[in-house]
């Protein structure tokens, strides 16, 4: 299947009329400040326009169509009331800046959203603000700054992330000005304490991690950990790409958490949308309660409304030009609500019962565990070393070659120290059924690596297109179409 | 149990396979001391009906009036056909394309508006999107700083006619990496910033000036001049746009005699609702020699083994997966579905109707002020060239008199006050081409009669 570019549907006179203004006199613009050539958008009539997009929604993968266990990207349901209801005319035509007392049923949702937040991680203090992951741990990297500078604390510019760590978190810390230091994973997935102990000093700002860790296992040793860092001066960022996994089983800030961001388009199922928008909340400790990203919404007695740098003084300031990306917390506003007190521990059981029982079948199915002996949190690692070294055949083959089968990859090449991995995620609202079939494709990839790895070098071959020349991409940068 | 399929067979087969005697036991490596106690703050679960009446009677009671705010987002029609295919699921509930071969919607969509909006700002190369029209900012003068290798001082002119949101957002963001943001005023006759206030920097280090037009106050610059005068100084120029005015406005590859450097803004005006602030969306476009300096997703055409065309995420060793510390910013998704809904809606307006939505917002909002001004105790801030907005001064202070218009209906622009305590009782207004021209009628009578109460004082 192949669609032509919008462009070249497009044809010179051609229009959807019926979204034209009809009262536009040409506008009254000074000549020198006026636009000579109109733009290359295109003229196509509102069937084309229609056509066109509706044909290339059909070239996705996406949740609602296909199995996506996409590591540490949680692709579980997202569930259409959400999306309804975030979308109600009264949430959708509000100005953010129109006065309070005309957003009360928005600003009472959002509030709300806050204390289910505060419950379900144990910390003290929720803002909403930060419109995704990265976001979120800007915040907090941020947050756990201006505490230190707050107390004259002026050596602390370092921050200590694991080795299996998301890029985003050495990133953040470079963004806030920190320097990175990194410290190793020992082989059974925990943290090298010895190298974490060796690591602090009056120069730690802080530790960003995940926990369960990006391998997929718990760290045990996490009472260990806060208190070496605790001990040394520092503060505990939790990285919540993970949270799916101990929701309603154990909080950060019971873990010794000073400040944590949640994904609230893996935990709580507002929808990744191809790439955003996410929803980074974060979450503080009493200590760090001043200085939260503003807006934060307050409630004196029976009215809630908006508190600004004048509240909180101490803030780490504005993140979004207004309030944050509002609809996404709406969407997870209505998903809590649903899944309610009982129903936030039964996503990490069903999320955690799936990943363990296609973590025992995999294995029995003869493929290799990157940390054997361990329990899978949501997700567990397999690596495919063998199969690389057997047959010549690659993560990278396995996972183009999954594509053909029906399903879509799990995360590949993360994290970096394990060969030829694949990071596996399936969630809760997978059936076993789904999960068999997995397991099924998984295992007949495998006969056709060993009797024909050509075939697995050539995948996929039922898709829009065949694989694509990445270098090319690169070396020859068409990244805007220019009219012929 | 809401969206988890198991049945209790399901549930006996999986834990023997594993060989657990129940779900609790695959939590056996947490620590028992840190287990949680019983979420007693989150009440109990409700049907979808019931959650669906809750939401409904919160939103009707937040209602609906007649909007004349803009400040950084605005209301403008969005045609049916944007959402109805936004949210179908194969946008809504993919990912990242990370697996392009399974991703080709979305890379190929991305590919158009990349090819939009380099055209619509009259620059070479654009990223797929950023969070918001502020973060862009902020990462513009990042990118600026590294895209300028012989200018030191990391310094970037921001003038006060740049919204104030926006302001600091880039202290709150960039601060930290110690960039210096040095304000420039305005001339209090124009609204605008003059070149005559930059001469005290000539022959300074200076990274970079930021140029908004249409400014906060919704006054036009000269954007010529200022470009020239910050190329002649050695400054590179970011500009900060609204996209729809781009439609009738000098595109910013355009301004003065070589053209701004970095183009960035808010994208929410392009189909997105105002949605009580978001998810709305950041766009960033740039000279082809500085693409590489740029950050977040980009989207690349190439060929797939067959040298069929193909698209595939491209340049990615810029970005936090691959480079880490060095990355050139931290963030890893962009705003895809609103990006989707941008596509779609510059698709259907076209060259020729978003030229009429734009004409449109000047038309109204001349209007709007004309008829506002005429209402005693209101005069208008500024004298120049604007596209839809206006500073009005008030003879009393504005949040009472914008109170007593919500109680009628309407609301009737932004407060400035704070942020601009020179001008006064400072009400900042907007019309788009969703006001009718009896909309501005009925906010001129409302304001009239509101003014006119001793309640408003």
């Amino acid at each position: 299947m192949h669609e032509q570019l919008i462009f070249e549907h497009s044809r010179s006179g051609r229009s959807a009329a019926a979204q034209h203004p009809l009262d536009a006199p040409a506008a009254s613009v000074p000549d020198r400040l006026r636009r000579r050539s109109a733009p290359l958008l295109p003229e196509v009539s509102e069937l084309q326009a229609v056509r066109h997009f509706t044909r290339l929604s059909q070239l996705n993968f996406s949740i609602d169509t296909h199995f996506y266990p996409l590591g540490s990207c949680t692709m579980k349901y997202n569930p259409r009331a959400c999306n309804q209801y975030a979308l109600l005319p009264g949430f959708l035509g509000r100005h953010p800046l129109a006065p309070e007392s005309t957003g009360q049923g928005l600003l009472q949702c959002l509030y709300e959203l806050q204390e289910m937040l505060k419950e379900v991680t144990g910390m003290r203090g929720v803002s909403l603000t930060p419109m995704a992951g990265a976001q979120g741990e800007f915040a907090g990297v941020a947050m756990i700054q201006a505490y230190h500078k707050a107390r004259g604390d002026l050596t602390r510019t370092e921050i200590i992330v694991p080795d299996a760590a998301h890029g985003t978190n050495p990133a953040t810390a470079t963004m806030c000005g920190c320097t990175v230091k990194e410290i190793p994973s020992l082989p059974n997935g925990d943290i090298d304490l010895d190298a974490l102990r060796a690591a602090v000093g009056p120069q730690t700002a802080g530790i960003m991690l995940t926990n369960p860790s990006t391998l997929g296992v718990f760290e045990r040793r996490i009472g260990e950990v806060a208190h070496i860092v605790h001990d040394a001066g520092g503060l505990l960022y939790y990285d919540g790409a993970n949270l799916n996994a101990i929701l309603g089983k154990v909080r950060p800030g019971d873990m010794g958490f000073d400040v944590i961001h949640m994904n609230l388009h893996k935990t709580f199922s507002t929808p990744h949308g191809g790439g955003g928008p996410g929803s980074g909340a974060v979450g503080v400790s009493e200590r760090l309660l001043p200085f939260m990203p503003v807006p934060v919404v307050g409630c004196d007695g029976a009215r809630y409304r908006w508190l600004d740098q004048q509240d909180l003084p101490q803030t780490i300031g504005r993140l979004s030009a207004f309030m944050g990306n509002t609809g996404v917390l709406l969407r997870a506003y209505v998903y809590m609500r649903m899944l309610g007190r009982e129903g936030m521990h039964r996503v990490s059981e069903f999320a955690t019962l799936n990943a363990n029982y296609l973590m025992t079948k995999l294995t029995a199915a003869g493929f290799e565990l990157a940390y054997p002996g361990r329990r899978a949190g949501h997700e567990f690692i397999i690596t495919l070393r063998r199969e690389a070294r057997d047959y010549g055949t690659t993560a990278m083959d396995f996972a183009k070659r999954l594509l053909d089968y029906g399903f879509h990859a799990p995360t590949t090449y993360f994290p970096l120290l394990v060969p030829e991995c694949l990071l596996i995620e399936p969630t809760e609202t997978e059936s076993k059924e789904e999960l068999d079939a997995f397991v099924a494709a998984m295992v007949a990839i495998r006969e056709e690596a060993k009797s024909d790895p050509a075939k697995l070098k050539g995948a996929p071959y039922t898709l829009p297109v065949r694989r694509l020349d990445d270098v090319r991409a690169a070396k020859q940068l068409d990244i805007a179409w220019q009219a012929a | 149990m809401p969206f988890i399929p198991h049945t209790a067979d399901d549930i006996r087969d999986m834990l023997a396979a594993i060989g657990a005697p129940d779900t609790e036991a695959l939590f056996d490596e947490i620590p028992a001391s840190l287990r949680a106690r019983s979420l007693d703050a989150i009440p109990p679960a409700l049907s979808e009906m019931e959650v669906g009446r809750l939401m409904s009677e919160r939103a009707a009671a937040d209602g609906h009036r007649l909007n004349f705010i803009g400040a950084g987002a605005y209301e403008h029609h969005v045609p049916a056909a944007v959402w109805a295919i936004v949210t179908r699921g194969e946008f809504y509930s993919a990912y990242t394309p990370y697996q392009a071969e399974a991703s080709q919607g979305t890379l190929q969509l991305l590919y158009e508006f990349q090819s939009m909006m380099a055209s619509l700002t009259g620059m070479a190369a654009s990223n797929a999107s950023l969070y918001d029209g502020a973060t862009a900012l902020a990462e513009a003068c990042l990118m600026a700083v590294r895209a300028h290798r012989k200018s030191k001082s990391q310094r970037i002119l921001v003038p006060v006619a740049v919204n104030p949101a926006y302001r600091d957002v880039l202290q709150a963001v960039a601060g930290g990496q110690k960039l210096a943001f040095e304000p420039l005023p305005y001339d209090p006759r124009g609204g605008t910033t003059t070149t005559a206030s930059l001469d005290k920097y000539r022959g300074q280090d200076i990274t970079a000036l930021v140029i908004q037009q249409p400014n906060f106050f919704g006054m036009l610059e000269d954007v010529d001049a200022l470009t020239d005068w910050a190329h002649a100084a050695g400054m590179l120029v970011i500009a900060v746009v609204n996209p729809v005015s781009l439609a009738v406005l000098k595109p910013p590859g355009e301004w003065g005699t070589r053209g701004a450097d970095i183009v960035c803004g808010e994208g929410q005006p392009l189909g997105v609702p105002l949605s009580s602030g978001g998810p709305y969306f950041g766009f960033m476009t740039t000279r082809m020699e500085h693409v590489r300096q740029m950050p977040g997703r980009i989207v690349g055409r190439t060929v797939d083994l067959d040298g069929k065309p193909g698209f595939t995420l491209t340049l990615q060793a810029r970005e936090q997966h691959i480079r880490r510390s060095k990355a050139t910013s931290n963030i890893c998704t962009n705003q895809g579905l609103l990006v989707t809904a941008a596509t779609i809606y510059m698709s259907l307006l076209g060259p020729q109707g978003l030229a009429k939505v734009a004409s449109a917002c000047v038309q109204r909002s001349a209007e709007l002020v004309a008829a506002l001004e005429k209402v005693p105790g209101v005069r208008v801030a500024f004298s120049g060239p604007r596209f839809h907005e206006a500073v009005l001064l008030l003879d009393r202070p504005v949040r009472g008199v914008l109170e007593a218009l919500a109680a009628r209906g309407i609301v009737g622009g932004c407060d400035i006050s704070r942020d601009y305590p020179a001008l006064g009782h400072a009400l900042l207004v907007c019309a788009t081409e969703t006001r009718t021209p009896q909309d501005v009628e009925t906010y001129a009578r409302a304001l009239a009669d509101v003014m006119q109460s001793a309640a408003a004082a």
